[in-house]
């Protein structure tokens, strides 16, 4: 128990003092987070959408596949990527392993699933509820798919917030691409994992709930954004 | 102005949902001016015989013919659905919605969308969320989303089936603005006293196939079938 005050203690010393290797780390977490998942967003949500409207013949092993890859475990990723990108690698040219970009790549692999997955779900029932008057409408496939998107938008944010909540916790894959290199790669949950192996529980704690807190004050501003959660909005 | 879009023929029009054909065969002409009622007991086929008729059902055999390309004659008519669907947006931008849909600037469909919202009596709701109208305003929501598409032709299944009498005699007012203004009203009703006040033409249908078709008043006066003599004398046809 004296482990977990200290560390609320210290973690609120690193808040108020802002504290500077703590505010770099953050600041990289978040970076490298909202990056991967702006780009996860781009991608996962129009084909989840996509996915909800359209019926082709390889529909449900596309889901079933999608579903799987919600689980993907992060580590292998790491790896897959890692492959790819080392010297020897077909992307080893690039240069990027050990950069923020390719914890990027890792993250976007990881959490593009999760959000298409959720986002198809999400949409499912607009679509049905749309159905009928798009189509006596005339909306094309375009419309159809702007339109789900934009009128969903209120329950789509939840897909890319989970996305967000997977990749900010995320360790395993960003720790063999990023290397968690001090002032380049390192970020919360890379620094956490570092100082526990070194046994300053203390500081690992500090970093947990700074994480904690990080990812809570970025759920409750998307929602305040978003005007969700608000009287009679959807 | 006379539709250009009809006559429609069906000529041994069959529908089938989830394998089984409920509908059909059904041979019917819409001519091009009037107001058609379509009646009949519950599941006589009425929702699927619209449906089938604006391409929302597909047809599983027979022919549909219009006067023109069919993907014209579906673009020049709008439903108007039992319970309108309420797109997640303001009662404003649920009218507006169309002609977005066609390419009218923002600006310009809004402003469109406001005349449709007076005339069709949701003027006073323009920024509210669509969800927060009372189902008589919801109906005449989706009136004036159909309306905002100067449609040649208006396909109504049963838009005042669960409406109180006030809202009933506001929809019916547009409607008949509507047809003063020459549009073709296809109508599903199971309102008899609706059937007289707004039909010309009646089609009665009956196990999914048209049983007797002719103009109202005649068909109210005398009707030539034994079936529909049982239906309007209230009847239970099975």
């Amino acid at each position: 128990m004296g482990d977990l005050w200290q560390g609320l203690a210290q973690a609120f010393w690193l808040v108020v003092t802002f504290d500077a290797t703590l505010v770099e780390i953050t600041a990289r977490s978040l970076r490298v987070t909202l990056s991967a998942v702006f780009i996860a967003t781009l991608i996962g949500v129009p084909f989840g959408v996509w996915l909800a409207l359209n019926r082709f013949r390889l529909r449900r092993l596309t889901i079933a596949v999608l579903n799987a890859l919600m689980g993907l475990p992060p580590v292998v990723v790491g790896l897959i990527v890692y492959i790819l990108l080392s010297r020897s690698g077909p992307f080893g040219v690039l240069n990027l392993l050990f950069t923020p970009t390719a914890m990027v790549i890792a993250q976007v692999i990881i959490i593009t699933p999760l959000i298409a997955s959720i986002a198809h779900q999400a949409s499912r029932e607009l679509w049905a509820e749309y159905h009928d008057l798009l189509i006596s409408l005339g909306a094309t496939r375009r419309q159809r798919l702007v339109t789900l998107i934009w009128d969903g938008r209120r329950s789509l944010l939840t897909a890319t917030l989970a996305g967000f909540g997977r990749a900010i916790g995320e360790v395993g894959a960003i720790m063999i691409v990023g290397g968690n290199i001090d002032h380049l790669t390192r970020v919360l949950t890379t620094a956490i994992s570092l100082e526990t192996s070194k046994g300053n529980f203390a500081i690992a704690l500090a970093l947990g709930f700074v994480l904690i807190g990080l990812s809570i004050a970025v759920n409750l501003l998307a929602h305040m954004l978003s005007g969700t959660e608000r009287g009679r909005r959807w | 102005m006379v539709t250009s879009i009809l006559p429609m023929t069906l000529s041994g029009a069959k529908a089938r949902v989830q394998g089984k054909q409920i509908l059909g065969p059904v041979d019917l002409t819409l001519g091009v001016s009037g107001v058609t009622m379509l009646i009949g007991p519950n599941g006589a086929g009425k929702t699927t015989l619209l449906r089938l008729i604006h391409g929302l059902q597909r047809q599983s055999a027979g022919a549909q013919d219009w006067a023109v390309p069919v993907e014209d004659a579906r673009a020049a008519q709008a439903f108007i659905f039992q319970h309108p669907t309420l797109m997640r947006r303001s009662v404003l931008d649920n009218i507006a919605y169309p002609l977005r849909l066609r390419g009218v600037s923002r600006k310009q469909a809004r402003a469109q969308a406001d005349h449709w919202a007076g005339r069709c009596g949701v003027g006073d709701h323009l920024d509210q969320p669509a969800s927060s109208l009372s189902g008589g305003e919801r109906q005449k929501l989706a009136l004036a989303r159909a309306l905002i598409r100067a449609p040649e032709m208006l396909i109504l299944d049963e838009p005042t089936a669960h409406l109180d009498g006030r809202s009933t005699r506001e929809v019916e007012a547009i409607l008949l603005d509507a047809v003063a203004r020459d549009t073709r009203l296809l109508m599903a009703t199971h309102d008899m006293g609706q059937a007289r006040r707004l039909g010309t033409e009646v089609v009665f249908l009956h196990n999914g196939t048209v049983v007797e078709t002719g103009p109202a008043s005649e068909f109210f006066k005398a009707p030539q079938t034994k079936e529909a003599n049982a239906f309007l004398n209230g009847d239970i046809l099975e």
